[in-house]
């Protein structure tokens, strides 16, 4: 790996920074007009950035920044290769979507809602960026706690006991997973003295304190992440925020989460992965696809069934962990894309159902009302990412995985990924046939919430086609996605 | 790539395009929704029958585009290709003026004419196809795009009955994508050769077993093989239009024609021998041919009779290619055509008989002959075809394909065809019996026909499917197209 040139440099600072710095300027002057127009074009300019960035990832391949000219294990470092470029676009695609969405969603002038969740929102988007390009372990604790600590505030947007109750427990959680995380930070610090992910895998260490550090930083992010079996949390608070924040929190923060398990994994303890433990994580992944598709075939309310439907796709990334190859990683990037996509997709129409129903019960979608196609045809255009259906980018994600498990001779991973589209498939069905249904006689009254704005309407759409187009483009992003395992991230 | 070669990729837009402007349209522009499915259905036709002349005359025709390192959507045209494309073709146009008919003042038009348009572009992408992963893709989409269609009337029953038909489908689906992954792992991508592009050394004997197995029953759901059969006759609840295109065209023939792709194209009739498939192919058929025959002589209800019917004479075409030999292929093949010409006529008069006298029953139908004698004389002529009559069209199927049976020793065969011929005749003709010679109720109206759009679709299906039997002496009847293929496969 080689040190960054300077556009990159300057590019990767202006991901982590700009959002953070432009979240003070708008808490400084809180005008309602700055507050709903500037992170718009934020999120346009950071686009921009992160098209920049891959033209300069094409010539450069992966590298590493020394902030301040100051290179590890002293220095802060940050780190760019092809799994942490696909987690930017997904950042910044999702970011885009949501601001737009939430500049008709949730006005500014409305007050504590509106205000807070841009306050809230811009330092997050920048924890996440900051946590994709993360180099070290430390650096990577403090930034989990900055994305869990703005994530759960968001939780409380709309207040009431049972919003606040979700987000203590969120919080709970967050905080065993913190001390889990610090403590085999800490473990392997003794033991090695390293921090920096690079120099870790440069030299690793056959100690037995090793495997216990990863268990422990796993567990924690696993917490955090709401990974089956500690994902207790996730239903309920991603239930309860603003559908705006729901995009963000289970396309974007938990999938940080998984990511970062992947990244340790499948870079400095690499020797750990295709052994036992990591068939245990596997385990863990199928049993989270069972276990979260089926809680949500039991669901009645939309986004109780959409959080849960996080908990079951977010088991699909760790079986990236036994199979332990390229492919096998390119399938979980594509994964982890389209899923945060599609996710995204799916909470910003349930947004919209909210809005044009008053409520977001599953029967609410069979009341007869025109106007509920729009959100109609985006959860199906998102739902068959999240089946798998082919050709779209979910499915694409699957046919590596699967691929990757026959060639390394684990066929029971390939039956649990099509098993688990199969089960994904079930509970898509559920939300649509209550959208095809005839109205009831006596049916519910209508409620009244006017016409879409179009800044409401084409942003999940957009999601949702660009989850689905995923599938189509696979080849021509061939060059930006994981050739190699990232050797944290070495060669 | 020139525009003539592409032909393929262009019929498969025209649908395409059709459905998603039908969606633009939305539900009250009538007049311009009419217009573009006429024009797209005519359109589609002039194009189908250019390439079948072409196919016809050695011209190649091709389109791929990768989408992932391994996968194309990869689409040809060869003989085999067009005898499920100009099947559909011609009946799109015909159920096209059918449903538009049919679905005179009803709700959620827009919704069925996408969703009906979109069946079709599925229906004409997977007898395009030229490998797996593509034929995969469209039969998918299929199953998704019929859903729709299947629960349109959306009573708590039709959506019982859609979930049955979805539940069955996609695990068809998904046990043909767990094959397909898994033929993609030990020989690598390929396209449908004839002779098979597997050539047996690619992986243990057991292995193979079970990668055909995984696919024949994938694909078997589809034609409603026993003990796969079950959501046939549960999706009768579909309005009639989509029962003539389910049972006619799309679903299953889709599926039918995937066995032939599976057994000639894949493995090749060789390989397929040497593994003893054919006698799982052949036996399976047999057995579902009878039972089919046997439960729809107790069905009540019209349409679950002709569903039943449907179940026992699609087997007739895996029957054909189970025993292999050209006669025997030549009998399977050609019935793709000839039962599709047969049953759309008589769903088209199962239809126009529940629409002008509230008729569902065969026990209803006393005098029907007398009160609708067009359409009872539409779908006497289907019947006798079906029963096997000489020289109709479902007599040239039976004889080659006792003529196949008797020359590969398997003399079995001939005794299932006259088992199969007794039971059509005992259930068709008593409710010939009822129409035609039976008084109509005293209350129904003397003589009503059908409206015309419900009529003339009837009539020339009929007349083509008397025109497959009388004239199957011509060039391009089903039958000389058939034996053109046949050539292709036995060289």
């Amino acid at each position: 790996m080689i040190e960054a040139g300077w556009p990159t440099a300057a590019l990767c600072a202006a991901l982590v920074f700009a959002p953070l710095m432009t979240g003070l300027v708008l808490y400084l002057a809180p005008r309602p007009g700055l507050l709903e127009k500037v992170p718009v074009g934020l999120a346009a300019i950071l686009l921009a950035g992160v098209v920049l960035l891959s033209g300069e990832y094409l010539d450069s391949g992966p590298v590493f920044l020394a902030m301040g000219g100051h290179p590890g294990p002293l220095g802060i470092e940050l780190q760019l290769d092809a799994l942490a470029l696909a987690m930017l676009w997904l950042v910044a695609a999702v970011a885009l979507a949501v601001t737009v969405y939430t500049a008709a969603a949730l006005p500014a002038r409305d007050g504590a809602a509106g205000t807070g969740f841009r306050l809230l929102w811009m330092p997050l988007w920048s924890a996440l960026n900051a946590l994709f390009l993360a180099a070290d372990l430390f650096n990577l604790y403090v930034l989990l706690e900055l994305v869990s600590l703005t994530a759960i505030s968001l939780v409380t947007l709309h207040g009431g006991s049972r919003a606040i109750g979700a987000a203590s427990r969120y919080f709970l959680f967050a905080l065993g997973g913190s001390t889990f995380y610090l403590l085999g930070v800490a473990v392997l610090y003794a033991d090695t003295g390293l921090l920096t992910l690079r120099l870790l895998q440069a030299s690793p260490s056959g100690s037995p304190a090793v495997p216990l550090a990863l268990g422990c930083m796993t567990l924690g992010v696993a917490m955090k992440a709401a990974l089956f079996p500690v994902h207790g949390w996730l239903p309920h608070a991603h239930a309860r925020a603003p559908s705006a924040a729901s995009a963000v929190l289970s396309g974007l923060v938990v999938t940080g989460g998984a990511y970062l398990i992947i990244r340790l994994w499948l870079g400095p303890f690499q020797a750990l992965a295709g052994g036992p433990a990591a068939q245990v994580m596997g385990a863990a992944g199928a049993a989270g696809m069972v276990y979260g598709s089926l809680q949500a075939l039991r669901q009645s309310r939309l986004k109780k069934l959409i959080a849960y439907s996080t908990v079951a796709q977010l088991g699909y990334l760790l079986l990236a962990l036994p199979l332990a190859s390229a492919l096998a990683l390119q399938g979980a990037t594509l994964h982890a894309v389209s899923h945060g996509l599609a996710k995204a997709a799916f909470f910003l129409a349930a947004g919209n159902l909210i809005r044009l129903s008053g409520n977001d019960r599953l029967e609410t979608l069979g009341n007869g009302d025109r106007r509920l196609a729009g959100p109609l045809a985006v959860m199906a255009v998102a739902g068959a990412s999240l089946a798998g259906l082919p050709p779209t980018g979910g499915f694409m994600a699957k046919w590596q995985l699967a691929s990757a498990a026959l060639a390394s001779g684990q066929w029971w991973w390939a039956a649990a990924v099509v098993g688990g589209g199969l089960l994904a498939a079930a509970y898509v069905a559920r939300v649509l046939q209550y959208g095809l249904m005839a109205p009831r006689e006596n049916g519910h009254r209508q409620h009244d919430g006017g016409a879409l704005p179009r800044a409401m309407s084409w942003p999940p759409l957009a999601l949702a086609l660009a989850a689905a187009a995923l599938g189509l483009a696979a080849l021509a992003l061939a060059p930006w996605l994981p050739g190699a395992v990232p050797a944290g991230s070495g060669e | 790539m020139n525009a003539y070669a592409a032909m393929p990729l262009w019929i498969l837009l025209t649908s395409l395009l059709a459905s998603v402007v039908i969606f633009a349209l939305g539900e009250a522009r009538r007049r311009a929704r009419i217009t573009v499915n006429l024009t797209a259905a005519s359109g589609k036709l002039v194009l189908v029958a250019v390439m079948l002349f072409g196919v016809g005359e050695g011209h190649d025709f091709g389109f791929r585009a990768g989408l992932a390192p391994g996968l194309e959507l990869a689409l040809h045209a060869d003989a085999l290709t067009m005898l499920l494309m100009t099947l559909s073709a011609v009946l799109w146009l015909l159920t096209t003026v059918y449903a538009i008919g049919y679905l005179e003042d009803s709700p959620h038009r827009c919704r069925f004419f996408g969703f009906f348009s979109l069946c079709v572009a599925a229906t004409s992408g997977a007898s395009a196809a030229a490998n797996l992963f593509t034929f995969l893709v469209f039969f998918e989409l299929l199953t998704v795009s019929t859903w729709p269609l299947v629960v349109h009337r959306g009573t708590p029953e039709v959506m019982a009955a859609g979930r049955k038909y979805l539940v069955y489908l996609l695990t068809g689906g998904a046990l043909l994508l767990a094959g397909t992954i898994g033929v993609h792992a030990i020989a690598g991508p390929g396209d449908f050769v004839p002779g098979g592009y597997l050539s047996g050394d690619e992986a243990p004997r057991a292995v193979l077993v079970a990668l055909f197995l995984l696919m024949f029953l994938g694909i078997g759901v589809k034609t409603a093989m026993f003990p796969l059969h079950a959501w046939l006759p549960a999706a009768m609840v579909a309005p009639a239009p989509v029962s003539a295109l389910l049972h006619a065209v799309a679903v299953v023939k889709v599926g039918a024609f995937g066995i032939a792709r599976l057994v000639y194209d894949v493995f090749g009739f060789e390989l397929t021998a040497r593994l003893h498939m054919h006698h799982v192919v052949a036996g399976v058929a047999a057995f579902t041919i009878l039972y089919g025959s046997a439960r729809a002589l107790t069905a009540d209800h019209l349409k679950q009779r002709l569903a039943w019917s449907t179940v026992s004479q699609v087997s007739y075409i895996a029957l054909g290619i189970g025993i292999g030999g050209i006669p025997a292929t030549v009998g399977g093949l050609v019935h793709l055509v000839h039962q599709g010409l047969m049953k759309i006529t008589l769903f088209f008069c199962a239809g126009n008989l529940s629409e002008t006298h509230g008729i569902h029953r065969v026990s209803e139908m006393d005098g029907a002959g007398r009160t609708m004698p067009w359409t009872m004389a539409a779908f006497t002529t289907a019947a006798f075809g079906l029963i096997g009559v000489p020289p109709l069209a479902g007599f040239v199927t039976k004889w080659y394909l006792g003529l196949g049976g008797v020359a590969g020793g398997h003399h079995w065969v001939v005794g299932v065809l006259v088992a199969s011929t007794l039971l059509n005749a005992a259930y068709f003709l008593p409710i010939l019996r009822r129409a035609w010679f039976a008084a109509p109720p005293s209350d129904r109206a003397a003589q009503a026909e059908a409206a015309p759009a419900l009529l003339v679709p009837a009539l020339l299906t009929a007349a083509l499917s008397l025109g497959a039997g009388f004239l199957a002496g011509m060039p391009y009847s089903p039958l000389q197209w058939v034996l053109f293929i046949t050539e292709r496969f036995y060289g």
